[in-house]
């Protein structure tokens, strides 16, 4: 008896060495002699009514050591196996990594959408609410009620693009402040960016470019809350380092009116070719909202005031991203949209 | 404004560099564009006397031996025909840098550097140098304009640097002036702020003159367009010598680049930029009918300027007239026929106010700038009128070239020239900038802005001087005392008083910004282009003469033609686009632009006419086709949740047979097509382009938002169906028959496209494939079979298409 267990021991290990190649080879050999019915070792069990009764206890322990045993080589073979298959399966897969990837086309958003988002987040974040006025606007929102009488040089046939007598091409987003005071009562804070058109047409100047105008109206609105919000502004916008600087200028529709310089991100203000020298770049105009203004919409200038500025988006992308003409943003050229991913 | 530094201190004491007036200046809200040494190109020339000078034979050259005091003795070779021994002339020592002159000795090419040279072999170290050699006129210096050495002084230090002698040490400073200070468009007016900022008392120029007993008997004024002129006045001067003027005179002027003519015309060109006026000068010898009349000129009415030029007016125009003719175009420029010429011996001086606006669209409409025009659109102020005549009579008196009548003529409409008081309240002031500034700065402030300011409690009094007319209430005053007391002294704050607000994107704005970041998802990039077009793009799109795009708004005064129509589409711009592109080399790609067209609801415009906010794609090149762009305009219906239907179509500029209309339910909201071979053609397209154009108003109208529908619990079904049908049915027409048949097909998927010998000659196969998907309940077991059975009929009926057998 035990030689028969031996030999069928010694059975498995040659079958084993000769055949079993691959996982599908080893579970044939496994079923040859695990199977519960056709297998050597199954077959064993099945002899048992042909043992004599007094060494079926002992055969039928022998038999299933040698049952248990063979599970278990069985069950290494396979693990084994599939280990060896899989370690082929990854070596015929191998590849070469650097070669070209597969690509995915996404597009972006035109650099002056792309600014112009920025700048709402970070007013929008102040509680600004964004409205957009009419391309064409007529004489009186675009001039008259702004404070720009009938004789002043802005109204200048020169820079403004008419259409009518009546009806022109605004000149400035500050054309939608006056729509917004007439339908709005105080506290304003509004931010109105679109396309402006003046008669201008070189390197720096474009005849259609695009202005962002932000307005603020409550009480006690003051000059040093202008240039704290500036601040805020320029540090969101130019880095944590950044500070303003208000210089006086002039706009018929604020009084006192200021231009504002930013101190110079490429150098911090030590003086670079940016700068020209100075540590400051001119970013924007601003001011106190003029009281003619606000009493043209019906505003009680005793109780309210006001501050507003106008950024320019063209130049402020321009110096964001280092694009040196202004006509490359209205190109459309795929090789220059392609360089700008900012959102 | 040119403002040279030596004029301003005539009339204020500088006694800090230019640099740092440079930086005081940009502080009260004068930005100096450009701050330039007159003589800054010159470096290095000093007063050299001639010892020795001796010719060099067969030449016109002389070898001197030129003395440079403390710089020492160097041997020059000099080319100029009046060097001589004993001379000083300017000497450039080696290394000096001067002007480099063309072979007729005037024009300047240039800056050179001087360098130990040889002539004809004899040692030359330095050069004596021209006036032209300096960048010194005849103006600037007489003697400079010579053709040859410019002569220096007898008691000209040798070795001393020449430019204090040739007044090349100056400064010109130019100014930009904003358009609410027109009173500093000259002279005193930069003058009194430098004087108010430092510190210092403004010294006005003389106004003194005396009067003769002598009158020009029967001289009038008649001003028959008040409107257009307000003040005029008019005064004669008799005895008038014509020469030359004086040193000082003619350099100022040269200095800010104006040429000397005559004292007469010197002194009001010279008035003009000290005081601000534009003043002129008639040869009353040529003056008819003893007055002067200020009225609109005729029709067709004609002048000849004073540069000979002939001009054509109207009614519009200003004129000054004689008795009988126009001699001026009003703030303009002055008539030919009664110019100061060397004989003149009577002049008539007016210095006016005409209105700003009328001088501006004069100068416009005839194409004349002049100095005094641009003067006259900024404004000038009644004051000035008045003192730039009395400048003007000082000065006949001290060049002596004049006598003063008692004649004087003043037509004012009721102007006066007096201050204006005004009271404003200190807190005003104060609440206006957030800061409270210190009451005696405010006083010292409006003190040395000359508001002669007294306080009383919270109430502060000023006396507003005449030229100061943009000072109207407390505001003004405000930015007068901050601009005065510095902006460094503006505190940041934060709105500590204010209301919070919420701020952030309307939901259409929104929704514009979810659509244009979907675009940008599927590989197309944003553009943006300009709101007005050619009228010729319309002929590049073949539109037809009567086409409704051709109905656009023009721009009355545009840049060109090019730029001259508001858009009635965004195709053109797209088309002109995917051109520039392929020329670039980018050969294929995806544009799209968001953007108004506008239409007029009436021609020319009474109303404002509508502005549509419009979606624009473009794509071209190898892999993109008709059904490329079509799968984008549903990625643009699935950004608003619903689905397009497409119709075929027709339009001029895109291809006959692959051309649909977009539809949103049933209305059109715009097409999409492959852009025509013969458009194609006149743009050099090398790839095919399709292009898109829908109104977004139709979506943004939608109101769709995202919301969750319950999955259905139960299984879906899909059945393919093989139809035969005649060619000219179209997939939309089998697709629009098999939902409408049926609530519960959710997909219908076109997956083959068949012609040939297993079917009919004039039939085609479509293969679908439908899905399925129950509601509520499990479809009943036979369920699917009535619905497949459903549509067939109606497929039958309506289409009479067959299943495939």
């Amino acid at each position: 008896m035990n030689e028969k267990l031996s030999s069928i021991k010694q059975e498995i290990l040659d079958g084993i060495e000769a055949k079993a190649t691959s996982r599908a080879t080893a579970f044939e050999l496994r079923k040859q002699f695990l199977d519960s019915k056709t297998g050597t070792i199954g077959q064993l069990m099945k002899e048992m009514k042909n043992i004599a009764p007094e060494e079926r206890a002992n055969y039928g322990k022998e038999v299933n050591e040698l049952k248990a045993w063979a599970t278990d080589v069985f069950a290494k073979l396979d693990e084994e196996m599939k280990a060896k298959e899989l370690k082929a399966k990854y070596e015929a897969e191998k590849i070469d990594v650097t070669m070209p990837a597969k690509e995915y086309q996404t597009g972006n958003l035109h650099p002056i959408t792309q600014m112009r988002n920025q700048l709402i987040d970070v007013f929008a974040g102040m509680g600004f609410e964004i409205f957009e006025g009419t391309e064409i606007e007529n004489d009186y929102y675009n001039f008259t009620a702004l404070n720009t009488p009938q004789d002043h040089p802005a109204r200048d046939m020169q820079d403004t693009f008419y259409l009518s007598p009546e009806f022109l091409l605004r000149t400035q987003t500050s054309a939608g402040q006056i729509h917004v005071m007439e339908n709005k009562k105080p506290p304003i804070k509004i931010l109105s960016p679109g396309k402006v058109f003046r008669s201008d047409d070189d390197a720096t100047h474009s005849p259609m470019f695009t202005q962002m105008e932000g307005l603020v109206v409550d009480e006690k609105i003051t000059l040093c809350d202008l240039k704290g919000m500036l601040d805020v502004f320029v540090q969101k916008i130019y880095g944590e380092g950044a500070t303003t600087r208000l210089r006086p200028s002039y706009f018929p529709f604020t009084e006192p009116s200021v231009e504002v310089d930013v101190s110079c991100f490429e150098c911090g203000g030590k003086g670079c070719k940016l700068c020209k020298g100075t540590g400051w770049i001119e970013i924007l105009g601003a001011g106190i909202v003029n009281k003619k203004v606000l009493e043209n919409c019906g505003i009680d200038s005793e109780k309210y005031s006001g501050l507003a500025f106008g950024i320019g988006i063209e130049r402020t992308a321009m110096l964001k991203y280092g694009i040196n003409n202004i006509k490359l943003l209205f190109e459309s050229d795929i090789k220059v949209l392609k360089q700008i991913d900012d959102n | 404004m040119l403002l040279p530094l030596s004029w301003l201190k005539e009339y204020v004491d500088v006694d800090i560099t230019p640099a740092e007036l440079e930086e005081k200046l940009f502080s009260c809200g004068f930005e100096v564009e450009e701050l330039n040494e007159v003589g800054k190109d010159i470096s290095g020339v000093v007063v050299g006397l001639v010892k020795e000078c001796d010719p060099i034979p067969e030449t016109h050259l002389h070898v001197c031996k030129v003395d440079a005091g403390v710089h020492g003795e160097f041997q020059i070779c000099c080319g100029a025909d009046n060097v001589k021994a004993g001379g000083k002339f300017p000497v450039a020592l080696n290394g000096a840098t001067v002007y480099a002159t063309a072979k007729d000795h005037k024009t300047i090419e240039g800056v050179m550097t001087i360098k130990k040279g040889k002539l004809r072999g004899y040692e030359s170290e330095g050069m004596l140098c021209s006036g032209v050699e300096l960048g010194v006129s005849e103006d600037m210096y007489p003697g400079a304009g010579y053709n040859g050495l410019l002569v220096l002084p007898e008691d000209a230090e040798v070795g001393a640097d020449v430019k204090p002698i040739l007044g090349l040490d100056d400064y010109i400073f130019d100014i930009s002036i904003t358009a609410n200070r027109p009173d500093c468009q000259c002279i005193i007016g930069i003058a009194r702020e430098v004087a108010a900022v430092l510190n210092k008392e403004f010294k006005m120029p003389s106004l003194e003159y005396t009067e003769t007993a002598v009158t020009k008997d029967g001289f009038t004024v008649k001003v028959d367009a008040p409107d257009l002129c307000p003040r005029y006045i008019g005064h004669y001067v008799y005895d008038v010598e014509i020469g030359e003027s004086p040193l000082w005179m003619k350099r100022r002027l040269a200095l800010v680049g104006q040429t000397s003519i005559s004292n007469m015309v010197d002194i009001t060109n010279y008035v003009m930029l000290e005081m601000g006026q534009p003043m002129h000068a008639f040869d009353y010898d040529y003056l008819e009918g003893n007055q002067i009349q200020v009225r609109r000129a005729k029709e067709k009415e004609q002048i000849v300027t004073l540069d000979s030029l002939e001009y054509e007016l109207n009614e519009n125009n200003l004129l000054i007239c004689d008795g009988v003719k126009g001699v001026a175009i009003a703030g303009v420029m002055g008539g030919l026929n009664s110019e100061i010429r060397e004989t003149t011996t009577e002049v008539l001086f007016e210095s006016a106010k005409f209105a700003r606006d009328n001088i501006r669209k004069t100068s416009r409409a005839l194409g004349k700038r002049t100095d005094a025009s641009a003067k006259y659109e900024k404004g000038v102020d009644e004051y000035s009128t008045v003192n730039a005549m009395k400048r003007a009579l000082h000065l006949v008196e001290e060049l002596g070239c004049g006598k003063i009548s008692s004649t004087h003529i003043d037509v004012n409409t009721g102007n006066s020239v007096e201050p204006r008081e005004m009271k404003v309240s200190v807190k005003r002031v104060n609440d206006v900038l957030g800061i409270e500034v210190p009451t005696e700065e405010i006083l010292r402030i409006c003190t040395n802005l000359s508001f002669a300011p007294v306080m009383n409690g919270d109430e502060l009094t000023l006396q507003i001087p005449a030229y100061r007319e943009d000072m109207d209430s407390y505001p003004d005053v405000a930015e007068e005392v901050i601009r005065m007391y510095g902006y460094e002294h503006v505190i940041p704050t934060f709105m500590p008083d204010s209301k919070v607000t919420m701020g952030g994107l309307s939901e259409l704005q929104k929704k514009e910004l979810k659509l244009k970041k979907d675009l940008c998802s599927i590989g197309a990039y944003e553009c943006i282009h300009y709101s007005f077009i050619s009228p010729s793009d319309f002929d590049m799109m073949n539109l037809a003469a009567d086409a409704k795009e051709r109905e656009a708004i023009r721009i009355l005064n545009p840049i060109n033609e090019d730029l001259s129509i508001m858009r009635t589409t965004l195709a053109s711009s797209m088309l002109y686009a995917i051109s520039r592109n392929q020329k670039k080399g980018n050969l294929s790609g995806r544009l799209y632009e968001v953007a108004n067209k506008f239409i007029p609801k009436a021609l020319p415009l009474t109303e404002y006419p509508e502005e549509r906010a419009t979606l624009c794609i473009g794509i071209w090149g190898q892999g993109e086709d008709f059904f490329s762009l079509k799968g984008m305009a549903n990625k643009v219906a699935e950004t608003f949740f619903t689905k397009f239907e497409y119709e075929t179509d027709e339009k001029s500029y895109l291809h006959p047979f692959q051309c649909a209309s977009i539809k949103l339910g049933d209305q059109v909201i715009g097409y999409l097509g492959k852009v025509a071979y013969e458009v194609a053609e006149k743009l050099d397209l090398r790839e095919d382009a399709y292009i898109l154009e829908l109104e977004l108003k139709y979506l943004y109208d939608l109101n769709t938002k995202a919301s969750y529908s319950p999955l259905s619990k139960f299984p879906e079904e899909i059945r393919d169906l093989a139809l035969v049908m005649d060619k000219n049915i179209t997939c939309g027409q089998v697709e629009n028959v098999i939902s409408t048949s049926c609530k519960f097909v959710q997909d219908i998927k076109l997956f083959d496209v068949y012609e040939g010998g297993q079917i009919p000659a004039d039939k085609k196969s479509m293969a679908f494939s439908v899905k399925f998907v129950p509601g509520e309940e499990a479809f009943e077991a036979d369920a699917v079979d009535r619905f497949v059975k459903k549509i067939l009929k109606n497929l039958k009926f309506h289409l009479d298409i067959d299943l495939r057998s």
